[in-house]
């Protein structure tokens, strides 16, 4: 009998940190910032399961009698943040033997437990697109994360079952990155040839597909993903020909596509917003470092949202650091964008250039309750992050040093940390 | 044939753009909401004076009336130029290719005869950039990477020639301890065989000296130009200038300081906050790293708040923006100061570290760092707080030339 009530009473304190998880939780007293409408002020923001159930001022939210209450007064909330384009968790993608690997998947590879993710927890991230590097013409299949607390790849994914679904996008690059010694390009129009090509084969595929005559073949069932627009291409694109080169490429073959850095986005912003192809940019702190990027501006999100073209930032971590994330929105801001289209371009824009819209990028009923808990306004130099959530669980708390650490930096935090950086790979 | 009234107008012309340099340098009143002169408290509804390329008066706008003719200009925050105390820019370029990096030769680990005037290009993109974002006077030169990678220099930001912009041609000589110099050179292979190869160089340089100091020139040794400079390190006309970051490195750079009596400017020293002390009973500055550097490999420890710890254990620190090998192709020392400020420095430390101190430090705060009657005339021009990162940087005078003037 006594076993029997010991054993109950396990089962019980077993389940009390899910109970735990059920509480509804309300925010009470924050500056909103939902991305879907105007922001709140003294607003309620009710979690519960995970997701939002509640959003609204105070006073026209009803808070669930059983909800913890959290005051949050003078904090400003936003939601999680997401990250188009990022190399955290030591991601690999293809190797030398060639410039186009389709049938690689950066989701073998990526290291959850890497250091690196506390950076982009740290950073307000919660939403990340993992990708392989840029010195391919197709390095790989990518992969999208939620940074959720974690210790194996399948804690993180966005998709169901790995083996089966569509996990991720797949990556491209045009430029002087991928032009290196045979088997690799060594001119512009040498890459769009094996790039066209990849996609003419596919196409022949998904023909024998139809046919049931074709055999197993990962690159080409991964490319007719690509042509049946249910993978989107995410596209390492500078220079205005080169971007030029993507929109005539994807024309041509009709997949979904997404410009990445885009850094001569300022000459062709009409012909982008014209495409209708959403751009997912990085600002730097100077031009340069390598011919494509000497031309990059501060005003390229500027210039794309004002054509109503969509635009989205990316870390693109290590080059700029995830702690840092809402500062390159800020620095938009400083060249003119509107801080409106500046907070989407850091959370539901880049939602929608992953497919993930449905799910997170604003403070909606029924979205999931990733957010960030700002100590003031989102693009001041002087406001930290404070707390970030994911799917009502706290992944970061800076009031908890083992965490803070992560957001500061100090002995041996990053000391092996993954320093991808593009082109020195 | 001209005639002569075509001539005259000629003349006329020549006489007119012979002017228009002086009537840059001419006089101009800046009024600031804020001034921060880093000489005393900041002035609120302050005015600067320029004139003839230096400050001819500072003060609130009810003690100083604008003479006739001096052009006027307003902003919300006014400071001194700032200072980037350890770049590479002018010698490393922005296009990154083979042309334009001489930051750092190869060839051998232990250069100390490469001087930078024979390689700064004072029209640099990035240099450009840099005076843009009010960012006047540069300490630059050869990078780290090299046990002794060459000489370093301070110019304006300012000037068509290095001639022109070089205000100390031969500031100090920048050295570096540790695993970086081993992954360029195959010797030395070790920390323990770089330091070998750096104190053998150095008790060379020692002899060199001692021997140059013989009354008969006929004794003297023939002339070397490695030892000659490093032996400039030894009798203590300039610093030795180490780049190191990890703690054996930092304590072997005190360690040869202490050996060989030469002084010493710590360069980077990413983990300076596990040695505060020691650098602070040192007396020597250290010119942190940029808080910004990627965090990897060496730099793994940096930290957004090392320049907080180093302001309260006292000891004398800048910013630079350091070297960077990719993209950005050079940090921007305003925006390193602002991280620094978010995470625990004080606002005034930060502009200090941007100015004053940084004068202080490369010993120029006689004509650098503030904003005082007779200093030079370099003055950056603000519409918010400075360290804010949506305030722009929207005016920029150096020698009392108006180098800048569209917001950034």
């Amino acid at each position: 009998m006594r076993t029997v009530l010991l054993c109950l009473l396990s089962l019980l304190l077993a389940a009390a940190p899910l109970q735990g998880q059920d509480q509804p939780i309300a925010f009470e007293g924050a500056t909103l910032h939902p991305v879907a409408g105007p922001p709140i002020a003294n607003g309620v923001l009710v979690v519960a399961d995970g997701t939002i159930v509640a959003i609204g001022a105070a006073g026209e939210v009803d808070i669930p009698a059983a909800a913890e209450r959290r005051d949050v007064s003078g904090k400003v909330i936003i939601p999680g943040l997401v990250d188009t384009h990022s190399h955290i968790g030591r991601q690999q993608g293809g190797d030398r033997s060639s410039p186009l690997h389709p049938e690689v998947r950066t989701l073998d590879a990526i290291d959850v437990r890497d250091n690196s993710m506390m950076r982009a927890r740290a950073g307000g991230i919660t939403s990340v697109h993992i990708m392989s590097g840029s010195g391919h013409l197709l390095s790989g299949q990518t992969t999208y994360l939620k940074l959720r607390h974690g210790d194996v790849i399948t804690d993180l994914l966005f998709c169901d079952d790995p083996t089966t679904d569509i996990c991720g996008g797949i990556k491209m690059a045009n430029g002087t990155n991928p032009i290196r010694q045979p088997p690799f390009p060594g001119t512009r129009a040498k890459s769009a040839a094996l790039q066209r090509a990849l996609f003419v084969e596919a196409e022949a595929y998904r023909e024998e597909m139809a046919n049931g005559t074709a055999s197993r073949d990962l690159a080409n069932e991964a490319m007719v993903e690509v042509l049946n627009g249910d993978r989107i291409v995410h596209f390492h694109t500078h220079t205005h020909e080169d971007i030029l080169t993507v929109l005539r490429m994807r024309e041509e073959f009709g997949f979904n596509v997404v410009l990445h850095h885009v850094s001569e986005a300022w000459k062709v912003a009409d012909e982008i917003a014209a495409a209708g192809v959403p751009s997912s940019i990085i600002l730097l702190d100077s031009p340069g470092g390598k011919l494509e990027a000497t031309n990059i501006r501060w005003e390229n999100g500027r210039a794309l949202a004002e054509r109503g073209a969509d635009v989205a930032f990316h870390t693109d971590d290590l080059v700029t650091d995830s702690r840092l994330f809402l500062r390159m929105a800020a620095f938009g801001v400083r060249a003119g964008m509107d801080e409106d289209a500046a907070l989407e371009a850091l959370t539901l824009a880049g939602a929608r250039m992953l497919g993930l819209d449905d799910q997170v990028g604003s403070l909606e009923p029924g979205k999931d309750a990733d957010f960030v808990v700002l100590s003031g306004p989102p693009f001041s130099v002087y406001s930290l992050i404070e707390e970030t959530w994911i799917e009502g669980q706290p992944v970061f708390d800076r009031s908890d040093p083992d965490d803070a650490k992560f957001a500061t930096g100090g002995m041996g935090t990053y000391e092996h940390a993954s320093g991808h950086v593009h082109g020195q790979d | 044939m001209p005639t002569l009234r075509t001539l005259s107008f000629a003349a006329l012309c020549a006489v007119l753009l012979l002017l228009l340099p002086l009537r840059a340098t001419a006089q101009t009143a800046i009024e600031g909401e804020t001034v921060y002169t880093m000489a005393g408290d900041p002035i609120t509804n302050g005015v600067v004076l320029l004139s003839d390329g230096v400050i001819e008066a500072v003060g609130p706008a009810t003690d100083i009336t604008i003479p006739e003719g001096y052009t006027v200009h307003q902003a919300a925050v006014v400071t001194p130029g700032l200072i980037d105390t350890r770049s590479v820019v002018g010698l490393a370029g922005i296009y990154n290719i083979d042309d334009d990096q001489d930051q750092l030769e190869t060839s051998s680990p232990l250069q100390p005869e490469l001087r930078a005037v024979d390689a700064y290009n004072a029209q640099e993109e990035l240099v450009e950039w840099l005076r843009n974002l009010g960012v006047t006077t540069i300490h630059t030169g050869h990078a780290p990477g090299a046990l002794i990678s060459g000489q370093t220099m301070i110019a304006k930001t300012h000037g068509r020639t290095v001639n022109e912009a070089v205000i100390d041609s031969l500031a100090m000589l920048s050295m570096t301890l540790g695993p970086q110099v081993s992954s360029t050179f195959d010797t030395p292979g070790t920390r323990s065989k770089g330091v070998s190869m750096l104190r053998t160089h150095l008790l060379e340089a020692q002899a060199y000296h001692e021997g140059m100091q013989a009354e008969d020139p006929a004794d003297r040794p023939r002339r070397n130009l490695q030892m000659e400079t490093t032996a400039r390190v030894l009798a203590g006309e300039i610093p030795a200038l180490m780049a190191v970051h990890e703690v054996p490195e930092i304590m072997t750079a005190l360690r040869l300081a202490d050996e060989f009596g030469f002084d010493l400017v710590l360069d980077g020293v990413a983990e300076s906050h596990q040695l505060l002390e020691e650098i602070q009973a040192s007396g020597f500055p250290v010119l942190t790293h940029a808080p910004m550097i990627r965090p990897s490999g060496p730099t793994g420890s940096a930290a957004f708040d090392t320049p907080a710890k180093l302001h309260e254990a006292g000891i004398p620190f800048a910013f630079q923006s350091g070297f960077e090998s990719y993209v950005p192709k050079t940090r921007v020392v305003l925006f390193e100061a602002a991280v620094a400020v978010a995470n625990g420095l004080p606002f005034e430390a930060g502009l200090a570290a941007l100015t004053i101190d940084a004068a202080e430090l490369l010993g120029l705060a006689d004509r650098l760092g503030s904003l005082e009657e007779g200093k030079d005339a370099d003055v950056v021009l603000y519409n918010g707080d400075p360290f804010e990162y949506t305030t722009q940087v929207c005016g920029v005078f150096i020698n009392g030339d108006h180098v800048r003037d569209t917001c950034l």
